[in-house]
């Protein structure tokens, strides 16, 4: 079933299980729609006034359709207990710990997405609202901090690596956004005032996706998927998942832009 | 029965008699032909999103220059003005179209006629519910004439963006609180209304379903509403007193910090909005049902089945409506523990659905079926809710949500529930009933014009947003999501649907032409034009003030259609049983 949906590719390890709820659940609606939708055809053409004159005061007699309400029922307990529930679990509770995991903290506002990593020390270095400065600074970060030297703040460029889990520590500065990386089946609301989690395991590069769809301009992206004012439909992020070594390599050529007045230019990208 | 039913009725002015009338049919009918005119209004913002969903960023031809350079500069629209059409869209065919026609204006017209009353339980309290209403729709309106355009929050209005919003959103404010005082009066009046002044024999269990079905919606909306008029009100103050009810601190907006006091939360008012907007849906649906139940009875010319289970199941509905709301929320942040007890709430309900609709396919086995105009509309009702039911699994159970939320399966789904479905039925019940308000037949060739394109475009609308939404992508997107990868696959669909949604709009002419121009014909219809069998084709049509020369009596239950000992295939609740049997 699931193949049949146009569901998008997946790229993290538990979109598969995802897709396999949504797949169950198509089949049971698929089911319920052709048995009422094959009687209800029937019953038009059976019972017309032209085949039909004069109708029965008793109507249907049996009572299968008391049976086929149980059996709807036991099939949601079953797709509740045995699947969304679980799942939904997962995705919420068992965090990947923190030491194992890329660990990032995303910010959302109208209209871009932060990133900021800890960097090597591990440490995020503090941030403060009043020192958010939309050029310079777009998470107000505490240069006087000294676990800030090494972090490294990127706008609307999400940087992991493959195979290792993420743990995204998902804020927002002004109103509600919704982080969603479509390949990944993640989807978290940014709510402003709170922090939520939201993490996967990537499985596909963008190498890798891209040999994948034969598209060598594919990357992932970053949407958001709720209403945060007229830039809405432009708060696109692009994702890229490297290998473990390219991330490495990556995360010692960020920080050998950091210090010196080389900052300010960097965050850009 | 009070004395009411033998007052005489003087004549009374045209003002008293057609504009603050008092009668609970003139008051029907207001409700109706309003809630219609806002539907063809709530459509047409959505005809214009079309366009620049199907052509994005292109000038629209013609009308693009009537809307001025801070709305279409050029002819092509800007991001805020769509949001304005999308958020007034939302709010217009809910609360100012679909409820008030489905509860103002059928609930008012056919509830007292159904139950042999005189008029409803507050006469006045009624008239007051139309007119807060109309200052509510008024509100709504007129804000589309301020400089920066009405509310553009979406209707759900969540807050902080509704907050930071322009002027818009303090009249959205302000138009939703008169529509919650209109609905709250007209929930009370119809609980009294039921529960008092039902004829002579008109026990529960032979009230038509119909009735049943208005009676749990008017409980729906007295304890669903005042919590999101509480919370409109913390938004309106929020917005012009300074408070933070829905505002945290440290809230940075294009670089500024914003001066608040804080310790706001904008969860808080997502929860009170859905324990409200849960509910609502319920709202649309139950009255919904009960015109197509009692179509089906009619055409069928036999009894519903399962009668009793589907007043149990409505019931039952009513009830649970009230603890599904946070389904709408499990993206906010919720934990396992909450989201089981909405997932399974939600998968309870989905049960009630269930037997109602399968109840009401099961009726029309063994009828005689008559595919009239509003038989047409009420059978394609059932597979058209069934498609919007069972789009809701999959959004209802949390782990598939994650993909699914927020995107164009949620449009598609529930415009299957209250488009094809709820307003498919609401057509029914103008066909059925206009003969009762007007003492006039519509067209049936024209009816018949207005149904079939109308279902094969509203389904060309629909289902392609479920599988552009199964590709991911996002609802509210003033380019329809052409700059995302995941899109590209679907993004053709966009033409499609408009193309479908302006048909929808010619498949409408019909109907226009035959609502109105049905009003010419002679009144000839007669008391009981579908040979039905409940109290309100006991009376006159279209009935006068007072609605029956006589108080009816209630002999029996209300669909005895086709009884084997009576010659003729119905046998009127309103008919005593002497007379029955010497027809027999």
């Amino acid at each position: 079933m699931e193949k049949w949906l146009g569901l998008p590719a997946i790229a993290s390890e538990h979109g598969a299980r995802i897709d396999n709820v949504i797949g169950l659940v198509h089949w049971l609606m698929l089911v319920l729609f052709l048995i009422w939708g094959v009687l209800f055809v029937y019953i038009l053409f059976r019972f017309r006034q032209g085949r039909q004159p004069k109708a029965d005061y008793k109507g249907l007699q049996s009572h299968l359709s008391s049976y086929a309400e149980v059996g709807v029922a036991v099939v949601e307990v079953i797709l509740l207990v045995g699947f969304s529930i679980p799942l939904y679990s997962e995705r919420v509770d068992d965090l990947p710990p923190e030491d194992e995991a890329t660990v990032v903290r995303v910010v959302a506002e109208q209209f871009a997405w932060n990133v900021h990593y800890a960097g090597p020390d591990g440490v995020f270095g503090r941030t403060a609202p009043e020192m958010v400065d939309p050029a310079s600074n777009p998470v107000g970060l505490d240069s006087d901090d000294e676990a800030s030297a090494d972090d490294v703040v990127k706008v609307n460029q999400l940087f992991l690596p493959v195979d290792v889990p993420v743990l995204i520590k998902l804020s927002s500065k002004d109103v509600i956004h919704s982080f969603f990386i479509p390949e990944m089946r993640v989807k978290q609301d940014a709510i402003p005032g709170m922090v939520f989690p939201v993490w996967f395991t990537p499985t596909v590069t963008n190498k890798e996706m891209q040999e994948i769809k034969g598209n060598p301009e594919f990357s992932y992206e970053i949407g958001c998927a709720q209403l945060c004012g007229n830039g809405h439909a432009n708060m696109r992020g692009i994702v890229t998942i490297f290998s473990q070594e390219e991330f490495e390599a990556w995360m010692e050529e960020e920080q050998s832009y950091l210090g010196g007045g080389a900052e300010e230019d960097d965050i850009w990208g | 029965m009070s004395d009411t039913g033998h007052d005489h009725h003087e004549e009374l002015g045209f003002w008293r008699k057609y504009v603050f009338s008092v009668d609970h049919k003139v008051i029907g009918i207001q409700y109706s032909v309003t809630g219609l005119l806002f539907l063809l209004f709530g459509f047409s913002l959505m005809m214009l999103m079309r366009w620049q969903l199907a052509y994005p960023g292109q000038p629209l031809p013609i009308l693009g220059g009537l809307f001025g350079p801070t709305r279409m500069p050029g002819g092509i629209m800007t991001p805020d003005f769509y949001n304005q059409l999308g958020a007034m869209h939302g709010t217009i065919m809910v609360f100012l179209g679909v409820v008030p026609l489905a509860v103002g204006g059928f609930g008012n017209f056919v509830v007292p006629l159904q139950i042999g009353a005189p008029d409803m339980a507050f006469p006045r309290m009624n008239m007051m519910s139309y007119w807060l209403y109309f200052v509510g729709g008024v509100v709504m309106f007129g804000s589309f004439f301020l400089p920066e355009g009405p509310a553009q929050s979406g209707w759900t209005s969540y807050p902080p963006l509704s907050n930071l919003a322009s002027e818009g959103q303090t009249w959205w404010l302000v138009g939703m609180l008169f529509l919650i005082f209109s609905s709250l009066l007209g929930a009370v009046n119809f609980i009294t209304t039921i529960i008092q002044l039902r004829a002579d024999g008109l026990t529960f269990f032979r009230m038509p379903f119909f009735v049943w079905a208005q009676f749990v919606t008017s409980f729906l909306l007295l304890l669903a509403f005042p919590p999101l008029q509480a919370a409109g009100t913390f938004q309106l103050m929020d917005r012009l007193a300074g408070t933070s009810f829905f505002m945290p601190e440290g809230l940075v907006v294009s670089g500024q910090v914003q001066e608040l006091a804080g310790g706001g939360s904008p969860i808080l008012w997502q929860h009170l909005f859905w324990f409200l907007a849960h509910p609502e849906v319920y709202v649309l649906v139950l009255p919904a049902m009960g015109i197509v139940a009692e179509v089906i009875a009619n055409n069928t010319r036999k009894p519903l089945w399962g009668y009793k289970s589907m007043v149990y199941a409505t019931v039952f509905l009513g009830f649970m409506s009230f603890i599904v709301w946070a389904h709408h929320m499990y993206l906010t942040g919720m934990g396992t523990a909450m989201s089981s007890f909405f997932q399974t709430t939600t998968m309870i309900i989905s049960i009630p659905s269930v037997v109602i609709l399968t109840a009401l396919i099961l009726s029309l086995w063994g009828g005689s079926i008559r595919f009239t105009t509003p038989m047409l509309f009420a059978l394609a009702f059932l597979p058209m809710f069934g498609i919007g039911g069972l789009t809701g699994l999959p959004l209802g159970l949390s782990a598939p949500d994650i993909h699914l939320h927020d995107t164009y399966y949620v449009i598609g789904h529930f415009h299957y529930v209250v488009a094809p479905g709820t307003i498919f039925a609401l057509f029914a019940g103008i066909y059925y009933w206009y003969p009762k308000a007007t003492g006039r037949q519509m067209s049936s060739f024209l009816g018949k014009l207005h149904f079939w394109p109308s279902f094969i475009f509203i389904n060309g609308i629909f289902a392609p947003m479920l599988i552009q939404g199964m590709a991911g992508m996002q609802r509210r997107l003033y380019d329809g999501g052409m700059i995302y990868g995941h899109s590209q696959d679907v993004l053709h669909w966009h033409k499609v649907i408009s193309f479908c949604a302006w048909g929808l709009f010619l498949a409408q002419i019909p109907f226009i032409i035959n609502f109105f121009g049905s009003l010419r014909k002679p009144k000839e219809a007669g008391n009981n034009p579908w040979q039905a069998t409940t109290l309100e084709w006991a009376a006159p049509s279209p009935p006068p003030h007072g609605n029956f020369a006589t108080e009816p009596v209630v002999y029996r239950d209300p669909y005895e259609y086709s009884h084997p000992d009576h010659g003729e295939d119905y046998l009127p609740q309103f008919q005593p049983d002497a007379v029955a049997a010497k027809s027999a």
